[in-house]
């Protein structure tokens, strides 16, 4: 079936309400029976500062922004500004703009689209307490085709706590909106679907990452708050109390690391979220976990660096620090979510992987999977739950660092009889004891390095699609707007390979190799200035076919026609 | 305690490990090490339900000498370790080791906020007033006027760093001061400091003869403390204040509840947490 789907942005100052707004309507499309996600992108303002809601709902599941916006609702004119660059246009796109909405004069920017006006402000004055985002609300519900029934029952949930008086004053103004809505142009969404079986979700990538690491085991949680982790350690900090679990919020994030370290080692599997400062914080401490194989999930929620860079904005550019952050060899885990919904999946497997492993695993996020709203078919039940190998039963002498045929030692937990070791970030015999000779070294190396790379990750390393001999590779959140650039070229009979990389490290170059078999042209896509993923397969993989990059660092967004474009200026376009 | 110790389970010598120590001959630290194993033999502790738990530099091997469960983790974090150990494993004996600068320069921060927090746990610090490991420099607490520091020719000018006050301040429920020569007196501390709830802070004057062989004196010129352990923090403020650093025994006894969070679940099924997200 042909996807219908519809992009909506709504943009705001100083306390306007269009995360309220956007929540509502996305709230109202779930009701509708419809997918979507909401993004969103803010200046670093605490409080106030210009805000925008980024909508797109469809017929079907989807995973990708649009190429362009197809309605604006600028609640004030000026407020639209700021967002020039992240709300691309096209002349039959349409903005609902309020000449009177500004505080101070203000005015839209230059734009392609075409503009009708709505006195949001003048109309939200006539009803006691009314506020314009509610007038808002009602005019694109009814433009897209929304139910007034509908929102009436998320205005009644939503403002329950808040008392009658505030829900009839928001009421009346959404049905203001409404009827000013029936005199604008129409931009009608996905039919409205009430019958559908299929079990619906909605939550965050942040949401979603918390679900997965409780899913896969973890129960002890250290937490330092970061824009835009904070959110998966709030739902952890509610959620783990329920399932036995706890989180302590630490005093920085060199005390998370070592918190879930000291957690870990005492049998709980345990996780710590950041974002890129925080990570940098923690990297001795990371070595640590690899060298003293103690298994720690660290999600790192990216956004622009370097330094504070912009903290409220994607970006793919911590991958060099994950993978080579960590000062001697120590060979660890990298994973990262292609989707909102693979943040569960990851997340999850990644607590199953580390605790395989007995090694550290960092889980590359970013803000736009992260704070990222999405409507999403239930994730699937996954049978990864952390299996970590204990000794059932101790010889005369306990070798905790015994080089078996794995390179996977069991490892025992405090309480057991008999297997009181010392866990020891310095190199050290199998038994333990702190060791400066270059046998007990080279051994511990190559134990710590076998146990990773000989692992069976089986096809979860990657998602693969499609056969073609023109491929796009890349990873993380940029898989979405590839997959549906892909997905329109074979709607038109072109196909070309998807390879969006799940596991980064360790290397998986046999599979790589398969996954690349007869692909005579490949396209790097990656959110990064420095092209770090494409540098990063450089060094680890044979690539043998024509390669090139599409790189651009963050916050925005790539777009699927972008990618199209990419592969059509390449001699002879996309087809093969 | 030799009588007692003789039809006791564990004897002390059996909380070690038999590794051999990288201590200089004459260190303070070996006095130590003999003060813990006598305090978890005289608490009877058994060896696999206690972990000691220590950063970087010389007295932070403690571990490894011992036959308990260890950590010895990266310059600093002890601390951290170690509190993430004892919310997920209220059941064991946490105790914390290491030297001064490990817990006061580059640790200072969880210094701070582990007395705050007050999990239940001991922190011995085998305070020598200097930097062993990397031979011989300044520590937070090494006086202005020490010369000998070689990134610090001509003194640090700089007042030294005050644990005891600090930890009080800080919120630290039980608060003394021993000798490393006293290692009878010092094992009872120790156990005294296991036995309390929270976090118990133990500073252990414990000489580095190579690098601050001057520190042998101080057995001449330490003092026990001429007074009962207060539970009164202004009192015991007044006291650590004006007493030089030179008053051993417990300083002071708090009574505040240990931080330890419920780890108790309240739904049957974690499968409770997908109704949240369901549409």
């Amino acid at each position: 079936m042909k996807r219908q789907n519809l992009s909506i942005a709504l943009t705001g100052s100083g306390g306007s309400g269009v995360m309220t707004t956007g929540n509502m309507l996305l709230e109202a499309a779930a009701q509708a029976g419809w997918y979507g996600f909401m993004g969103r992108s803010a200046g670093p303002q605490i409080r106030g500062g210009e805000a925008v809601a980024l909508l797109r709902v469809s017929s079907e599941p989807i995973e990708s922004p649009d190429d362009s916006f197809d309605l604006v609702l600028a609640i004030d004119p000026g407020s639209m500004c700021r967002f020039v660059a992240e709300i691309p246009l096209r002349t039959d796109s349409l903005i609902i703009s309020d000449a009177e909405g500004g505080r101070r004069s203000s005015s839209l920017p230059e734009t392609p689209a075409k503009v009708v006006d709505l006195p949001m402000k003048k109309l939200a004055k006539t009803v006691k307490g009314g506020r314009p985002n509610m007038i808002a609300l009602g005019a694109v519900a009814k433009v897209i085709g929304l139910r007034e029934a509908s929102i009436y029952s998320i205005l009644e949930k939503i403002l329950k706590s808040k008392g009658p008086e505030a829900l009839e004053a928001s009421w009346a103004c959404v049905r203001a909106g409404f009827a000013a809505g029936a005199d604008l142009p129409k931009f009608a969404g996905p039919p409205i679907n009430n019958e559908s079986s299929q079990e619906r979700w909605s939550f965050t990538g942040n949401e979603a990452a918390g679900l997965g690491a409780v899913r896969g085991g973890v129960r002890f949680v250290a937490a330092y708050p970061i824009t835009p982790a904070t959110e998966v350690l709030e739902w952890l900090a509610s959620s783990l109390p329920k399932i036995g679990g706890v989180l302590v919020q630490a005093e920085d994030e060199l005390a998370s690391i070592n918190q879930i370290i000291g957690a870990s080692f005492g049998g709980t599997p345990s996780l710590t979220a950041t974002s890129g400062p925080g990570l940098a914080l923690m990297t001795e401490s990371i070595g640590l976990a690899v060298c003293s194989e103690v298994p720690v999930v660290v999600l790192d929620v990216m956004r622009c660096g370097p330094s504070t860079g912009i903290a409220t904005k994607s970006e793919q550019s911590d991958l060099s620090i994950a993978l080579n952050g960590l000062h001697g060899d120590a060979p660890h885990l990298v994973l990262s979510p292609t989707s909102v919904t693979d943040c569960v999946f990851t997340t999850q497997w990644a607590v199953y992987l580390a605790e395989s492993l007995q090694t550290a695993a960092i889980v590359l996020s970013d803000q736009s999977l992260g704070q990222t709203r999405a409507i999403v078919n239930r994730p699937a039940d996954i049978a990864f739950l952390a299996k970590r190998r204990v000794p059932e039963q101790f010889e005369e002498e306990y070798y905790r660092y015994a080089v078996g045929d794995s390179g996977v030692s069991p490892m025992s937990i405090p309480g057991q009889a008999g297997g009181q070791y010392t866990a020891d970030g310095l190199e050290h015999t199998e038994a333990g004891a702190p060791s400066s000779l270059p046998e007990d070294h080279f051994a511990q190396l190559e134990k710590r390095e076998r146990k990773i790379n000989g692992f069976d990750y089986g096809e979860h390393w990657a998602d693969l699609e499609g056969s073609g001999e023109t491929a796009v590779i890349t990873w993380g959140s940029t898989t979405g707007p590839v997959r549906e650039a892909l997905s329109r070229l074979r709607e038109h009979g072109e196909d070309v390979r998807l390879i969006a990389m799940r596991l980064l490290a360790p290397e998986r170059p046999v599979e790589m190799a398969a996954a690349l078999k007869s692909v005579k042209r490949l396209l790097v896509v990656e959110q990064s200035h420095s092209r770090q993923f494409h540098r990063y397969l450089r060094a680890a993989y044979d690539l043998q076919a024509e390669v090139r990059v599409f790189n651009r660092p963050g916050p925005l967004p790539f777009r699927p026609n972008e990618i199209i474009a990419q592969l059509n200026t390449w001699d002879g376009g996309a087809k093969t | 305690m030799t009588n007692e110790t003789a039809c006791m389970q564990f004897q002390p010598k059996q909380y070690k490990s038999g590794v051999k120590p990288v201590w200089c001959p004459g260190c303070g630290d070996f006095g130590v090490l003999g003060s813990i194993t006598k305090a978890l033999s005289g608490l009877q502790i058994q060896p696999e339900n206690a972990a000691v738990i220590s950063g970087i530099g010389c007295s932070s091997r403690m571990p490894t000498y011992l036959s308990t469960y260890g950590f010895h983790g990266v310059h600093g974090r002890a601390l951290a370790l170690a509190t993430g150990l004892k919310v997920a494993r209220p059941d064991l004996t946490v105790i914390a080791t290491g030297g001064d600068g490990d817990g006061f320069s580059i640790g200072g921060n969880h210094f701070l906020h582990t007395c705050r927090r007050n999990p239940d746990m001991t922190y011995i610090v085998m305070d020598n007033q200097v930097y062993g490991m990397t031979k011989g420099q300044a520590s937070p607490t090494t006086g202005p006027n020490w010369e000998k520091g070689k990134l610090t020719p001509g003194g640090t000018g700089i007042n030294p760093f005050q644990p005891l006050v600090i930890a009080l301040a800080s919120g630290a429920n039980f608060i003394a001061r021993t000798s490393s020569s006293d290692s009878n007196g010092t094992a009872r501390v120790i156990m005294k400091a296991i036995r309390h709830p929270g976090f118990s802070m133990v500073q252990i004057l414990s000489p580095c003869v190579t690098f601050r062989p001057e520190q042998r004196d101080w057995k001449n010129i330490l003092i026990p403390a001429p007074m009962e352990a207060t539970s009164d923090p202004a009192q015991a403020a007044r006291r650590l204040l004006t007493d030089e650093g030179l008053y051993t025994g417990i300083l002071y006894v708090g009574d505040r509840p240990a931080y330890q969070p419920k780890l108790e679940s309240s739904i049957d099924n974690i499968a409770e947490l997908d109704e949240e997200f369901r549409l």
